[in-house]
C-alpha cells in the first residue's frame, strides 16, 4: 500500500482535486432531494402556492446542479488522468526494468507471464485501485452524508433505514458464497473444455487424417453438456443476487413510506421531507452495494499489484564495472580459467573449466541436444556470470568490461531466430541503424538472403509479422545471418543450425560462414562432421559438463565419448553411404 | 448485422426467449405502480389522516415487491437456462463445423483464431444474451412505461417526459457511438504495447546482444505514449455521460415542479402527484443508466457473434462424394493387383491464400509396394505434394489417382482409411500411449500395438517404462522428446496397415542409425505397402525404388540413386554435399576412366 502511494506522489494535485471534487458532489446531490422537498411543502394545494419562495428555491437548485456536474466532470477527468498517467508510468518502468533485468530472470519466467504483469496486471492494478478508492471514498462519503441529512430530518425514520439495509448486504453476500463454488465448478470444466478444444483444433489435421472426427466431436459433447449444466445454474443463482436486492430495497421503501407517512399524520414530518426521504432510501443502499463490490475489486487489484511490484523490485544484473576497461580493436585470444557454473546450486553444471583459445581459432562444440551448449554461449555472452574463475578476452576479466562493448564484439547466431515487427532493412540493420542500403544489400547477398527478399512482396521495405510471421523458418535464419554479416565483428558464436535450412542454401551458408570466420575467433556449435573435423579444438559436452576437449586426431585416438558419439552418429552414416543395406523393393 | 442469423441456435429455446422477457416486463410493470401508490398515500391517506389506509397501502407495495421478486426470478431462470442453452448448441454446432473445415479453409483461418472463438469469444456471447433477454426490453420498457403513467397522472406536465427522454437518449447514445470508434483504437494500441513487449521478451538475447536495450525503450515509450493519449480521449468523452445526464435529469425536474407548482395552484393536481411525477423522472434516470452499460455489453457480444458467425460461413470448401461408385466395388479386387497404387497426372496446385502454384506439371507412377524417395529444398513443395494423395487439399488442375481412381471420387474416410500419414509435426495427444495408438486403428488387439511399436523402433520408449502402453502423454504429448515423438507417431501410422504409407520428414530428429534400422524394418513388413518417405537426407532415400527430386515446385528428377546422379545435377549437389567424400570418389573416378 506505501509503494502505492509512492506511485501516486507525483500526482498529489490531483488527487486532491478529485477528493475535493468528490465531497463537493456528494454534498451538492445529497441537497437536492431536501430543496426538492422544500418546494413541494410549498405545493400546498389549489391557490395556496407560494411562487415567489418556490422560484427562489427552483434558482438555487439550478446553480446546485450545474456545480455538481462540472463537480463530476472535473472528478471524472482527474481520475481518468491519474489512472492513464500511473499505469503508463508503472508500465514504463516495468519495461525498463525487464531491459536490465538478468536474463536468468527472464529464462525462469515464461514471457506471457511477463507480458501479462507489464499489461494486465497493471492495468487491472491502477484500475482496481484507483477506481475502487475513488468509489469507495465517494461511497462512504454518499452514506455518511445521507446519514446527516435524514438524522437531522427525521431520526425514527433513519432508524428503520439503518436497521433494513443490511438486509439486502447480508443477502447479497449469502447468494456470493453459495454461488462461487458453482462459478468455480464451471470453471474447471470450461477449462476442460478450452484443453480439448486447444488440443484438438490445433491439430485439426491430425484428426481428421485419421478419421477420428465423430469421435471428439463425442468427446466435445460431453463435456459441453456439463458445461451447460453447471453454467446454467452458476448464471441463475448468481443473477438472483439483484432482484432479491431489488425486493429487500423495495421493502425500505414501504418502510420509509410507512413510518414517513404516519409522522406526516402526526404532524412531526411534511410531505417535502417524505419525498426528501424517499428519494435518500432509493439511494442509500446503492453505495452500499457498490462498496461491497469494490472490496472484492480491490483485493484483487492489491494481487496484481504485488505481482507488478515484484516485477519492479526484482534484482537487477551487477551493474557494469565503473570505471570499465577498453577491450582492444580487434580481440581473439580468450581463456577460461577454472570456471565453474551452475544454475542451481544443487546441480553442479560446469567444474573447473579451462580452456585456452588463440585468436583466429575454431572451437567446435559438439554433444548430443540438451549437452550444455547454450549455457557456454550464455558464459561467453555475460547473459549469465560465472559461479567462480573467469573468463578473460586478452587478458581482461569480461566483468570488468562494459556488457555493450563485450557483445559487440561478439556476433551471434542461434538456432532459435528471433526477428523483431519492423521491415526487412530494420532487421538486418539491427546492429548497425547507419548502415547504409549498399552495404544492407551487401550483407544480404553474402548470407544467401538477397534473392528471396526480392520475392518478397514489399522487398527490403516488407513488413515482417510478429515474430518471423510469413517466412519460413530457414528465411527468418538468412536474416539472422546477414544481420551478423553486417556487424562482422571480430568474434563469432554460430549455431549450426542445420534444421530448418534446406541442404542446397545450406552448402552456400556454409560458404559464407567460412569466410566470415577466417581470421576470427569462432564458437560453433557443430552438427556437421566437416566443420568439427577442422576445428582447432573440440569440447566434447556431456550433461552440462565439459568432459574431453581437444582436436579431432586426438580425441578419436583416446577413444572416449567423442570417439563413441563419431562412430555412432558420423561413421555409420557414411558406411551406410557405401554399403548396400536391404530396403524393400527389388533394385539394380 | 450477420449475427443473427446465428439465432436460429435459439429455436428449442423459443419458450424460454419468450418468458424470460415477458416476465421481466411484467416485474417493471409492478415497479411502475409504486409511484401512484405512494401517491395515493400522500393524497389520500395523508390527507384525511387515515392511518388504516396508509397502512393497507404499504402492505400494498410489499406485495408489489413480493410479486416482483418472484416475476424477475422467473425471468432470470428462463433468461439463464436460454442464454446457456443456445450458447451449448452453438458451441456444438461450431466445433462439428471445424471439424468439416478443409485443410485450406483451416489454414486460411488460422487455428489460433478457431480457438479463441470456441472460448472467449464464445463466453461474451453467452453474457450478452443473457443481459439482452433480461434488460434490453425492460429499460426502454420502463423509461417509457413512466412516461405513459406520468401521462395517467397529468397530461400536461406529462409533457416535460416527452421532450427529456429523447434529450437523454441523445445524450447517452451520442457518447455511446462516440466512444466506440475510441475503444477499439485503444484496443488496437493495447495490442500493440503487447506485442512489442513480447517481442522484447521473446528475443531477449538478441536484443542483448545487438545493444539495442535502449533503442527497444524508446519503442516501447512511443507506443505507450500512443496508448496515454487515446485512453485520455476517451476517457474525457465517457467523463461527459454523468454530468451531461444529471443535468439533463435536474433542470427537467426543475421544470416539472415549476409545471406542477401551477397545476396544483389552479386545482388541477394533487400533491401527492407532484412527487409520483418526481419519482417517475428519477426512474428514467436509473433506467437510461443500466441501458448504457447494457448497450456496450451487447456491442461486444455482436462483435463476438460476427466473428463466430464468420467462422461458420466458411465453406467447408471440398465436395465429397457419399458412395463409392457401384463399378468400382465390382472391380476392386481385379483392380488392387494391377493397377499402381498412386498416380500423379500433370498435377498443379496451389494455396489459396497464395497466389502463385506451389506444385506444377507433377507426373509420376507410384507401384503397389514401391518406395517412393521424395527430396528437395525448402518450400520445393515435397509436403504439398504427399498431402495431396489423401486429399487434403485439391488439385488445381490435372488428377491424382489412388488404385486407378480419382482421388475425388472416394468418400474421404474411405480414402484417408487408405493412408498413414506422419506428418512433419509429431504430436501426441493427451490420453495413455494406447489411446493415442488406437487413433490408427480402434480394433487392433494389444499385440498390433506391439508390432508396430517395434517396428517404428519405439521399443525402448514404450517398453523401456514401467506403465508401458499405459504411460500417459500430456497435453501434445510434450513430456516426450521429439525423437521419441515421432517415433510413436509412426507407429501410430502403422497401427491402421495403410495400403499406403506417408513418412513426410519423419524421422528428422532420430539419429542416422535409428533412421536406418527403421527403414529396414519397414521394408521387412509383410504385404505390398507403397511407401512414401519424404526427407532432406540423401541417406534417408537413396535406396528407395524412385526418388522424385522437387525443385521450386517442379519436378527437376525422377529416377534410382544412381540415375539420376548420372542425369540430374541438383540430386548430385545435395548428395555431394552431405557426403564430402564421395565427391572426392566421384572425381576421382572421372580421372581414371
Amino acid at each position: 500500500m506505501k509503494k502505492v502511494l509512492r506511485l501516486l506522489r507525483p500526482h498529489g494535485g490531483l488527487v486532491f482535486l478529485s477528493l475535493l471534487m468528490a465531497v463537493l458532489s456528494v454534498v451538492l446531490t445529497l441537497y437536492v432531494p431536501v430543496l426538492t422537498g422544500r418546494v413541494i411543502d410549498e405545493i400546498v394545494g389549489p391557490g395556496a402556492v407560494q411562487f415567489e419562495e418556490i422560484a427562489r428555491i427552483m434558482k438555487v437548485m439550478l446553480f446546485i446542479v450545474l456545480i455538481t456536474a462540472g463537480a463530476q466532470w472535473i472528478m471524472n477527468a482527474a481520475n481518468n488522468r491519474i489512472v492513464c498517467l500511473v499505469s503508463s508510468e508503472v508500465r514504463e518502468q516495468a519495461f525498463e526494468k525487464i531491459e536490465v533485468l538478468p536474463v536468468s530472470y527472464l529464462d525462469a519466467h515464461s514471457s506471457g507471464d511477463l507480458v501479462s504483469r507489464v499489461i494486465a496486471d497493471v492495468d487491472q492494478f491502477s484500475d482496481g485501485l484507483l477506481m475502487g478508492f475513488t468509489q469507495f471514498f465517494t461511497g462512504a462519503a454518499t452514506i455518511l452524508g445521507t446519514l446527516v441529512f435524514m438524522l437531522v430530518t427525521n431520526a425514527g425514520i433513519t432508524l428503520v433505514v439503518v436497521l433494513l439495509t443490511p438486509v439486502s448486504l447480508l443477502a447479497a453476500r449469502f447468494i456470493a458464497k453459495k454461488t462461487y463454488a458453482m462459478f468455480r465448478l464451471q470453471s474447471e470444466v470450461r477449462g476442460e473444455q478450452t484443453a480439448l478444444v486447444d488440443e484438438m483444433v490445433a491439430n485439426q489435421k491430425m484428426v481428421q487424417a485419421y478419421g477420428q472426427e465423430e469421435k471428439i466431436q463425442g468427446r466435445f459433447d460431453e463435456i459441453n453438456e456439463r458445461l451447460r449444466s453447471c453454467s446454467l445454474r452458476a448464471v441463475f443463482f448468481s443473477s438472483i443476487t439483484n432482484p432479491v436486492t431489488r425486493f429487500v430495497n423495495s421493502l425500505v421503501y414501504t418502510g420509509v413510506g410507512l413510518t414517513g407517512a404516519l409522522c406526516v399524520v402526526r404532524g412531526v414530518m411534511s410531505v417535502g421531507q417524505l419525498s426528501a426521504f424517499l428519494s435518500y432510501a432509493n439511494q442509500y443502499t446503492k453505495p452500499f452495494n457498490e462498496i461491497s463490490g469494490v472490496v472484492t475489486e480491490l483485493q484483487n487489484a492489491l494481487a496484481c499489484a504485488g505481482r507488478v511490484f515484484e516485477l519492479l523490485e526484482a534484482p537487477a544484473r551487477t551493474p557494469d564495472a565503473e570505471p570499465a576497461k577498453q577491450l582492444p580493436a580487434h580481440p581473439g585470444n580468450m581463456s577460461l580459467e577454472h570456471v565453474n557454473f551452475s544454475y542451481v546450486p544443487e546441480k553442479k553444471l560446469i567444474q573447473d573449466f579451462n580452456l585456452r583459445v588463440k585468436a583466429g581459432q575454431r572451437i567446435a562444440i559438439v554433444g548430443p541436444t540438451g549437452c550444455g551448449k547454450t549455457t557456454l554461449i550464455n558464459l561467453l555472452m555475460r547473459f549469465y556470470d560465472v559461479n567462480s574463475g573467469a573468463i578473460k578476452i586478452e587478458g581482461i576479466d569480461i566483468r570488468e568490461v562494459r556488457r555493450s562493448d563485450l557483445r559487440s564484439a561478439f556476433g551471434m547466431v542461434l538456432q532459435e531466430t528471433w526477428l523483431s515487427g519492423g521491415t526487412v532493412r530494420d532487421n538486418i540493420a539491427m546492429g548497425r541503424p547507419e548502415a547504409e542500403e549498399k552495404e544492407i544489400i551487401e550483407a544480404a547477398k553474402r548470407a544467401h538472403a538477397h534473392s528471396f527478399i526480392l520475392r518478397l512482396p514489399q522487398g527490403y521495405d516488407t513488413i515482417i509479422g510478429e515474430n518471423g510471421g510469413s517466412l519460413s523458418q530457414g528465411q527468418k535464419q538468412l536474416l539472422c545471418i546477414a544481420r551478423v554479416m553486417l556487424c562482422l565483428p571480430p568474434m563469432l558464436i554460430l549455431d549450426e543450425a542445420t534444421s530448418s535450412i534446406d541442404i542446397r542454401t545450406e552448402s552456400r551458408i556454409q560458404e559464407a560462414f567460412q569466410n566470415m570466420m577466417q581470421g576470427r575467433t569462432s564458437f560453433i556449435v557443430a552438427h556437421r562432421l566437416s566443420t568439427i573435423q577442422n576445428a582447432d579444438v573440440i569440447l566434447v559436452m556431456q550433461d552440462g559438463n565439459v568432459v574431453e576437449q581437444g582436436n579431432h586426431e586426438s580425441l578419436l585416438k583416446r577413444g572416449g565419448a567423442y570417439a563413441r558419439l563419431y562412430n555412432s552418429q558420423f561413421a555409420l552414416s557414411q558406411e551406410e553411404g557405401r554399403t548396400d543395406v536391404p530396403v524393400r523393393g527389388k533394385q539394380d | 448485422m450477420v449475427m443473427w442469423k446465428l439465432l436460429k441456435y435459439m429455436k428449442n429455446y423459443k419458450k424460454e426467449a419468450f418468458l424470460a422477457p415477458a416476465f421481466k416486463l411484467l416485474e417493471a410493470l409492478l415497479e411502475l405502480f409504486v409511484p401512484l401508490v405512494m401517491a395515493a398515500i400522500i393524497d389520500v391517506g395523508i390527507k384525511n389522516s387515515d392511518i388504516g389506509y396508509i397502512v393497507n397501502m404499504c402492505l400494498l407495495m410489499a406485495g408489489l415487491g413480493l410479486t416482483g421478486l418472484i416475476c424477475s426470478v422467473t425471468a432470470q431462470y428462463f433468461s439463464a437456462k436460454a442464454a446457456v442453452g443456445f450458447t451449448a448448441k452453438l458451441r456444438h454446432e461450431l466445433f462439428a463445423h471445424i471439424q468439416s473445415l478443409s485443410f485450406s479453409s483451416m489454414d486460411q483461418v488460422g487455428t489460433s483464431t478457431l480457438i479463441t472463438r470456441m472460448t472467449s469469444d464464445m463466453n461474451q456471447v453467452q453474457s450478452g444474451v443473457n443481459l439482452f433477454l433480461r434488460l434490453f426490453l425492460r429499460s426502454p420498457f420502463i423509461v417509457f412505461g413512466a412516461m405513459i403513467m406520468a401521462f395517467t397522472v397529468d397530461v400536461k406536465a406529462a409533457f416535460i417526459f416527452v421532450v427529456v427522454i429523447p434529450v437523454l437518449c441523445v445524450i447517452v447514445f451520442g457518447i455511446i457511438l462516440a466512444t466506440i470508434p475510441v475503444y477499439k483504437k485503444v484496443q488496437e494500441r493495447l495490442d500493440r504495447v503487447v506485442r512489442v513487449t513480447r517481442e522484447n521478451l521473446q528475443g531477449v538475447r538478441v536484443i542483448r546482444a545487438f545493444c539495442r536495450e535502449k533503442e527497444e525503450c524508446r519503442i516501447f515509450g512511443d507506443s505507450n505514449a500512443a496508448l496515454v493519449r487515446i485512453q485520455l480521449l476517451s476517457g474525457k468523452i465517457s467523463g461527459l455521460l454523468n454530468p451531461m445526464t444529471y443535468v439533463a435529469i435536474n433542470v427537467a425536474l426543475i421544470v416539472l415542479l415549476y409545471v406542477g407548482a401551477n397545476r396544483v395552484d389552479g386545482g388541477f393536481l394533487l400533491q401527492g402527484s407532484v412527487v409520483a411525477l418526481v419519482n417517475y423522472m428519477s426512474q428514467i434516470l436509473t433506467e437510461l443508466v443500466k441501458l448504457a452499460n447494457l448497450i456496450i455489453t451487447v456491442t461486444k457480444a455482436i462483435a463476438c457473434g460476427n466473428r463466430i458467425e464468420a467462422v461458420m460461413e466458411v465453406q467447408p470448401g471440398m465436395e465429397e462424394k457419399v458412395h463409392l461408385d457401384a463399378q468400382y466395388e465390382i472391380d476392386a479386387g481385379k483392380l488392387m493387383s494391377e493397377v499402381p497404387a498412386v498416380v500423379f497426372e500433370d498435377v498443379r496446385f496451389g494455396y489459396q491464400e497464395a497466389g502463385a502454384d506451389v506444385l506444377s506439371g507433377i507426373s509420376f507412377t507410384a507401384e503397389r509396394g514401391e518406395t517412393i524417395g521424395i527430396i528437395g529444398g525448402t518450400g520445393s513443395g515435397k509436403t504439398s505434394l504427399v498431402s495431396l494423395i489423401p486429399r487434403f487439399y485439391d488439385v488445381s488442375g490435372g488428377c491424382v489417382k489412388v488404385n486407378g481412381m480419382d482421388v475425388r471420387d472416394y468418400p474421404l474416410a474411405e480414402l484417408r482409411r487408405k493412408v498413414g500419414i506422419v506428418m512433419q509435426k509429431a504430436v501426441l495427444f493427451q490420453g495413455t500411449i494406447r489411446e493415442n495408438l488406437l487413433w490408427g486403428n480402434e480394433a487392433a488387439s494389444d499385440g498390433d500395438l506391439r508390432e508396430a511399436i517395434r517396428t517404428a523402433q519405439a521399443e525402448d520408449v514404450v517398453f523401456g517404462a514401467k506403465e508401458g502402453l499405459d504411460a500417459y502423454a500430456g497435453q501434445e504429448g510434450r513430456n516426450f522428446s521429439g525423437g521419441q515423438r515421432q517415433r510413436l507417431s509412426i507407429a501410430r501410422a502403422l497401427v491402421r496397415r495403410p495400403e499406403i504409407l506417408i513418412l513426410d520428414d519423419s524421422a528428422s530428429a532420430l539419429d542416422f542409425a535409428t533412421d536406418a534400422r527403421l527403414r529396414k524394418a519397414i521394408a521387412g513388413l509383410p504385404g505390398d505397402m507403397t511407401v512414401f518417405i519424404v526427407s532432406q537426407r540423401t541417406s534417408s532415400i537413396q535406396h528407395a525404388d524412385k526418388i522424385l527430386v522437387l525443385d521450386d515446385g517442379v519436378l527437376a528428377g525422377v529416377g534410382t540413386h544412381e540415375e539420376l546422379l548420372e542425369t540430374c545435377s541438383i540430386y548430385r549437389e545435395i548428395y555431394e554435399f552431405q557426403f564430402p567424400e564421395e565427391k572426392r570418389k566421384a572425381a576421382g573416378r572421372e580421372v581414371r576412366s
